[in-house]
């Protein structure tokens, strides 16, 4: 089997070529580093993605904070995990880091806040 | 809110608090600045980076995957502890060549501050339809894509249900894998050139993941709807972006989205009477980011729309370095400094001029775009007179990923020799000398 597939892991964006021999080997070739390789594997047996979104907030300086997976999550449960982000509401003040979904869909992934987030009446300085 | 100043007099006025505001502005603390003021129109700092929600910022910076915002959060915390000043809510609306910094906001009015020296960082914005005329009626639902995304990730609310994206920029592809995990459904990216002018990456995980059709060599021709956007026409075009006849479709949709580019955001720098750079817009600059008139210093944005915010910040730290060493006098006005030109497939260069005495201190950073993709191997060449200075070969190069080329210390002496030096992008199939 032959492949061609783009890295994403970072925005070099190398254009990989992906050879699987009959005993299930890989080659990979056209990587810039080591990464690409790991990428091209893991994306052929379980393809997986870092994903962001908001949640909503009450009373916080913004309507939303934002938020995002703090490790990649199979690709196959970003729009479930998209439906139960939707009827999270936080109170602010949020801080980055705060867990707002452990284990996403039982896949060991957390959804975190991504920023500091004050609430409304607060002094808020940087 | 900030606080109320007292004081008007700084070490260092930094206009504009994003990734390049905030690293100027820390690093021209850490190398002796004793006061630094930040002004931002907006009500906090992070710039465009509060709204850019997504992955895949920081891994030069902190070898890590941050959204923007939590890039932009870790450079907040460390600007508080190092104790720069924020003027928030607060517009820049000229600054004198005296270095006055004028002001305007609802609490003071009309008020001014004064820096020993300056540093711009008041990033880009986005080009809109003015720009690229597109032509039909004017209804309502045609938005940049940056002005959507701030909708969508910092007011919460989505501006349509049913989208078409004008331009493969990064900013318009992130956007169409954001509105389609909100729910809203993105019928097509157009893409005028035959080359994506975004990132690859942005490609695959934005666009493949959610079988969202890019259509290269096509436009739209056409907006169709009287209050509302109900369809735009679009249509493919030849090599010299005409519309070809009889091609052109109807495809309903409330929205349109126009990610075309970014371009500096210089008014004030124009005002002032900088020198420019035509092509890109943004103030020629040194290698130390110094612009022609003594005491200010452009940072991020600005100078050149940058690709990664890791490189935004990364120059900010040079320009902040500078304006503190400007504002203790130990800056060298003139660095007997020499133009580097874009030469042979090379679009555009910054800085547009270096100081080959920098490099005693420091190796200086090239930072290029080239006039066309180049698919194969690539060598760029600095060359100076006839001899090549720097070469630096890449597996390929595209107008949409800028190119660091490194000049290394030890050619210091080999630049002393020459008074004016070109970068090249040669293909290597056309043979290596
Ligand atoms: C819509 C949009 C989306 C982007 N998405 C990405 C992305 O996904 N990834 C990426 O790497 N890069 C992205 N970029 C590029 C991004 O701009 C840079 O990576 C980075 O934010 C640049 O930092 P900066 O500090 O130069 O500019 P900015 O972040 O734009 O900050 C400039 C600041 O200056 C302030 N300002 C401007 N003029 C004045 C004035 N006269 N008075 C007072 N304040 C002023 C603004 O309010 C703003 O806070 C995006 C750019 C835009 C416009
Ligand atoms: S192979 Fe390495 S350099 Fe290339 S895109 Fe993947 S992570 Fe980046």
């Amino acid at each position: 089997m032959k492949r061609n597939m783009i890295c994403v892991t970072c925005p070099r964006g190398c254009r990989l070529q992906v050879v699987k021999d009959g005993h299930g080997k890989l080659t990979v070739s056209g990587n810039f580093c080591a990464r690409g390789v790991k990428y091209a594997q893991i994306e052929l047996s379980d393809p997986r993605r870092m994903i962001a979104s908001t949640v909503r907030v009450r009373n916080g300086i913004h309507a939303v904070v934002p938020v995002a997976t703090d490790q990649p999550i199979p690709k196959a449960l970003i729009l479930d995990a998209m439906a139960l982000l939707k009827r999270v509401v936080v109170d602010a003040p949020v801080r980055m880091g705060d867990v707002i979904l452990p284990d996403v869909l039982a896949s060991g992934v957390n959804i975190v806040a991504s920023r500091d987030l004050a609430g409304r009446d607060a002094a808020w300085s940087p | 809110m900030s606080e109320r100043f007292i004081a008007s007099d700084f070490d260092v006025v930094v206009i504009g608090a994003g990734p390049a505001g905030l690293a100027a502005a820390i690093s021209a603390k850490e190398n002796g600045a004793g006061s630094v003021l930040v002004i931002d129109r907006e009500s906090e700092a992070g710039g465009i980076l509060q709204q850019c929600v997504h992955n895949g910022f920081g891994l030069d910076t902190f070898k890590e995957d941050l959204p923007g915002p939590s890039y932009a959060q870790r450079y907040i915390d460390r600007a508080a502890a190092a104790g720069v000043a924020f003027l928030f809510n607060t517009m820049v609306t000229a600054v004198s060549r005296d270095r006055r910094v004028l002001t305007s906001n609802d609490r003071d009015g009309v008020r001014e501050y004064r820096g020993k020296a300056i540093v711009f960082a008041m990033g880009c914005r986005e080009r809109s339809r003015a720009q690229i005329r597109v032509p039909g009626t004017r209804p309502a639902g045609v938005y940049t894509a940056g002005t959507a995304q701030r909708w969508v990730n910092i007011d919460g609310f989505l501006p349509g249900r049913r989208f078409v994206i004008l331009g493969s920029g990064d900013i318009g592809m992130i956007m169409a894998r954001r509105l389609t995990l909100e729910g809203a459904k993105v019928e097509c990216v157009v893409e005028i050139n035959s080359y994506l002018s975004g990132l690859s990456r942005n490609l695959v995980q934005c666009l493949q993941d959610y079988d969202i059709p890019l259509l290269l060599r096509h436009t739209v021709t056409k907006i169709i709807g009287n209050k509302r956007v109900e369809a735009v026409e679009i249509s493919a075009v030849d090599e010299r972006w005409k519309p070809v006849a009889g091609s052109e479709r109807a495809v309903p949709c409330d929205t349109l989205l126009l990610s075309v580019g970014l371009i500096p955001e210089n008014e004030l720098t124009r005002r002032v009477g900088i020198e420019m750079d035509p092509l890109i817009g943004g103030p020629v600059v040194d290698n130390r980011y110094a612009t022609n008139l003594p005491g200010f210093f452009g940072a991020g944005n600005v100078v050149q729309v940058y690709d990664l915010v890791d490189s935004v910040s990364s120059a900010a730290e040079i320009a902040g370095r500078s304006a503190a060493r400007y504002a203790a006098g130990t800056f060298a006005a003139d660095c007997g400094s020499m133009p580097v030109h874009p030469g042979k497939n090379v679009r555009q260069v910054v800085p547009q001029r270096i100081c080959p005495a920098s490099l005693a201190e420091d190796p200086i950073a090239l930072q290029l775009r080239v006039a066309k993709p180049l698919e194969g191997p690539v060598e760029f060449r600095v060359i100076g007179g006839d001899r090549i200075l720097v070469r630096k070969r890449f597996p390929y190069a595209r107008p949409g990923e800028m190119a660091t080329v490194m000049i290394p210390k030890a050619a210091g002496s080999a630049f002393r020799e020459t008074d004016e030096v070109r970068i090249d992008a040669v293909p290597l199939a056309e043979g290596i000398e």
